[in-house]
């Protein structure tokens, strides 16, 4: 068993150890083993020019990963906070995103940016935000998302080995919580990144989630359990792109779902995915695909972050309602 | 800073150690670089306002900023380029086709970077600063005897990625050369209003070594670049020249330049040609040897017929082109996409 934050730990030392072109690189990644200790121990054993404690600047750190890239290393870059990521904004989206497209196919830019995401840990504005949607909308990124320690670890190994950018959501609050991981590449526990995981299976309502909202979602089928309702739970884990098939042919045999997510449901991938099975299974619908997420507000202070986030309640309130249509 | 000069605008070269190498030969092949380049962009411009090209930023006016510095490195050295350095991409080697795809609108780039170590383009100013600075770090672990030169304008060193990038390449000790071209304007806005500090004394307080040059005496900056790639390859840390120079045209073909600046500026700047400078070195040093400059006239001439003819004859690219190369390894949802546009054009009956 290891924490989220072990096991990607355990994945950038992998990459480290088994190719000299991989560095780590981010504010406070060395000596410090990053705000979250996510990078513990890494410096030390690999040196400062393979994990490099960079100058406070976000455009830099992705700046200078693709330019190292195009060098032919492949950086792995910390993003302190999520909502600290925007002034990459730039460098990522018209960058990173698409130097393989408008090279031709040319130059392959293999940066994983890693971005701390979502709230629930009581932190101060711009620290708790859930901004997948404006990656995953970005053509020419690969947007993924760990909710468990298994894919912390082995989901971030196929990041590191992929030729094209990643960027790589870890929800902060559940850096702290134990999973199996698996030891080794061959173990059915590993999975394609690409690929959707029946987390819980059911027969009555599908749920879709992902990052901080699958443990959310297990918990509020195992109380549905209780009231005889069977909730199956869906973690898509990739976000862009997203296992429509996996989610087509869930939603087609319960007929019901419902998308679950932290970032607010104007413009988030729940409207996305909402949208997408409506033309794909609209006959098999019993009812609306419902979304349960943030308001469209700012991120609210700490200590109103329980009415903003979705939890048990609000997603059982869901679940009621596509029951009743 | 005093500005560095070895040619007078009346053509005297300067007593200067720095002059030392200057040769008939050196001069007849800056010369020739800056005199094919400027045929080029002016036929590049004629080829736009025939509606050949979709866009045209010239570089007339800056050739001998780019000429001089970008053969005063190695050709193995590395080149960042902004977007209107023509007449360096031509120095090494990047032929019309591949220069004015990108402004046809055929492709998004022209060039293999690699091939040329050349970067493509960079339309977003001052982007390509920080992925100079990431490829020069690269270099530095390779231990590679390379050094990283990126071109940038006045405008360009506002944006806060410029800034980045002088301030990471310092602090990362890396082989990076930063060029800028001074060159007035940043489309209206003259540098009075673009900054409140020349910027080789901003670019001094980041820690780099600054050297300001008349960027319009190709002989100045060659010889300015040399000396500063000479020092970032011996390890004594990365460097930044400001060439002044004029953009002698509008931004972009798109751009009235009549309605914010003077004609009495252009008239004085036209008085500073970089062409008409070298020139006349050539002719008071009895270095443009007899046929030199008919010959050179000849493949200019040519140069513009073959640019004329690659531009008409690049074809309209297949629609299945925009959907290449999104991702190193196509999804199943964009096979799907591109699947189902081919399949909805090919059921259109001709």
């Amino acid at each position: 068993m290891l924490t989220l934050s072990q096991a990607i730990n355990r994945a950038l030392r992998h990459g480290l150890e088994s190719d000299p072109k991989v560095l780590v690189m981010g504010q406070d990644v060395g000596r410090s083993g990053g705000v979250f200790r996510v990078t513990d121990g890494l410096q030390k054993d690999f040196g400062a020019d393979r994990v490099v404690d960079t100058p406070l600047a976000e455009a830099g750190i992705v700046g200078t990963a693709i330019g190292l890239a195009m060098r032919g290393y492949r950086p792995v870059c910390e993003i302190q906070f999520d909502g600290f990521v925007y002034p990459a904004f730039n460098q990522i989206t018209s960058q990173l995103a698409k130097l393989h497209a408008r090279s031709g196919g040319r130059i392959t830019v293999p940066v994983v940016v890693r971005i701390p995401v979502s709230g629930g840990i009581g932190a101060v504005e711009h620290h708790s935000e859930s901004n997948e949607a404006y990656f995953a909308h970005t053509a020419g990124l690969r947007v993924m998302v760990a909710a468990t320690p298994q894919d912390g670890h082995w989901m971030l190994r196929q990041a590191i080995e992929s030729d094209d950018p990643v960027i790589f959501f870890e929800p902060k609050c559940r850096y702290w919580s134990k999973g199996e991981v698996a030891e080794t590449a061959d173990d059915p526990l590993v999975l394609p990144a690409e690929v959707a995981r029946t987390v819980r299976p059911g027969t009555d309502v599908t749920l879709l989630t992902w990052g901080s909202m699958v443990e959310t979602c297990l918990a509020a089928a195992a109380a549905a359990d209780g009231e005889g309702r069977s909730l199956e739970v869906v973690d898509l884990r990739s976000l862009s792109p997203i296992d429509t098939d996996a989610l087509v042919a869930a939603v087609a045999r319960t007929g019901r779902a419902v998308v679950v997510h932290e970032a607010p449901t104007f413009g988030g991938l729940g409207s996305e995915v909402a949208a997408m099975l409506s033309e794909r299974c609209f006959t098999s619908l019993e009812s609306p695909v419902l979304r349960v997420g943030g308001f469209n507000v700012p991120y609210p202070a700490a200590r109103l972050e329980g009415h903003y986030r979705p939890d048990l309640d609000r997603v059982l309130d869901a679940v009621d309602r596509v029951l009743a249509w | 800073m005093e500005t560095f000069q070895l040619v007078s605008p009346e053509g005297v070269l300067a007593d200067d150690p720095a002059a030392a190498d200057v040769d008939g030969d050196l001069c007849r092949g800056l010369y020739r670089d800056m005199v094919l380049a400027r045929r080029l962009d002016a036929e590049a411009y004629s080829l736009q306002r025939q509606g050949e090209l979709g866009l045209w930023l010239q570089s007339w006016g800056q050739e001998a900023a780019q000429v001089g510095s970008i053969r005063a490195i190695r050709d193995t050295d590395w080149v960042f380029p902004s977007y209107r350095d023509h007449a360096a991409a031509m120095c090494r080697g990047i032929g019309p086709e591949e220069l004015l795809a990108q402004w046809r609108g055929v492709r998004q780039s022209g060039w293999d970077p690699a091939r040329h170590r050349f970067h493509l383009y960079t339309l977003v100013l001052a982007a390509q600063l920080p992925h100079a600075v990431g490829y020069a770090m690269g270099v530095q672990r390779d231990g590679a005897d390379e050094v990283v030169m990126t071109y940038f304008g006045d405008g360009s060193s506002s944006e806060g990625e410029a800034n980045e990038a002088f301030n990471w390449a310092v602090t990362m000790a890396a082989p990076v050369l930063f060029f800028c071209q001074n060159n007035g304007w940043a489309i209206s806005t003259p540098t009075s209003a673009q900054y409140g500090a020349p910027l080789h004394r901003r670019a001094a307080g980041f820690g780099l070594a600054t050297q300001l040059v008349d960027g319009n005496d190709v002989l100045a900056v060659r010889a300015a670049t040399a000396r500063a790639a000479a020092a970032v390859r011996a390890g004594e840390g990365p460097a930044l020249i400001e060439a002044v120079t004029y953009r002698m045209a509008g931004h972009s073909t798109s751009d009235d330049p009549t309605r914010y600046r003077s004609g009495a500026e252009l008239d004085h700047w036209a008085t500073l040609d970089p062409l008409e400078r070298l020139r006349r070195l050539l002719d008071d040093r009895g270095w443009a040897t007899p046929g030199f400059v008919e010959e050179l006239e000849t493949e200019a001439t040519e140069l513009a017929a073959e640019v004329r003819r690659v531009c008409r004859a690049m074809p309209d690219p297949d629609a299945d082109a925009m959907f290449a190369h999104t991702l190193a390894v196509e999804t199943r949802s964009q096979a799907a996409e591109r699947a189902g546009y081919a399949a909805y054009t090919a059921s259109f009956v001709d």
